[in-house]
């Protein structure tokens, strides 16, 4: 068991507070933070595997799921513009 | 030079985990932001910083170098955006004392 490995499992067990915060949120905009940081730990996880298993491939992937949640913020924050959801 | 290593690996950690700590126990979306936002990109750039001084220089480490200057660009434009659409939606920021409705809305 490599330390890649065990770092991976800690990134894991982190993320998984920011899935109960995306669960019990109470505004749309408290599950978008939790979101936004799953995001920059999956990136991470991605980052570690290439590593470990010595593939470029993995960061292509990484860098193309960092776009796609960069993306799908800025439209959904757009879509929200203006409404007044928690009232 | 492997210590060096073991030491960013276990700052980033720290990092990942008291910012996730942080999203969890703070009582509003402004703070929670602050934590979030922060740690993400301290903890994702010392992981960086780590494995580029593990790999030296070759053809992964240019990558992961693209990748931490795409999430220092990005990641400042996401928060920033999700704050601003709290703000506009109307969500009032957190105080330790309540402040009464009336008040701000006769203001």
């Amino acid at each position: 068991m490599s330390i890649f490995i065990i770092v991976i499992l800690c990134f894991l067990i982190t993320s998984l507070f920011s899935l109960i915060r995306i669960i019990i949120g109470p505004t749309a905009q408290d599950r978008l933070v939790g979101l936004n940081l799953i995001v920059s730990q999956v990136v991470a996880i991605m980052v570690l595997a290439a590593v470990d298993f010595n593939r470029a491939i993995y960061l292509d992937v990484a860098l193309v799921y960092a776009i796609l949640g960069f993306v799908s913020i800025i439209a959904i924050t757009k879509y929200l513009k203006g409404k007044r959801l928690h009232e | 030079m492997k210590f060096i290593v073991y030491i960013f690996l276990f700052l980033s950690i720290f990092f990942a985990f008291f910012g996730n700590i942080g999203i969890l126990r703070f009582p509003d979306v402004y703070t929670r932001l602050q934590a979030s936002s922060k740690c993400a990109i301290t903890s994702l750039l010392s992981l960086f910083i780590a494995l580029i001084i593990l790999k030296g220089f070759s053809f992964i480490s240019v990558r992961i170098l693209v990748i931490g200057i795409f999430f220092l660009l990005t990641g400042p434009v996401a928060s920033h955006a999700i704050g601003r659409s709290a703000y506009e939606g109307g969500i009032l920021p957190w105080r330790k004392m309540r402040q009464k409705k009336n008040i701000s809305r006769d203001r």
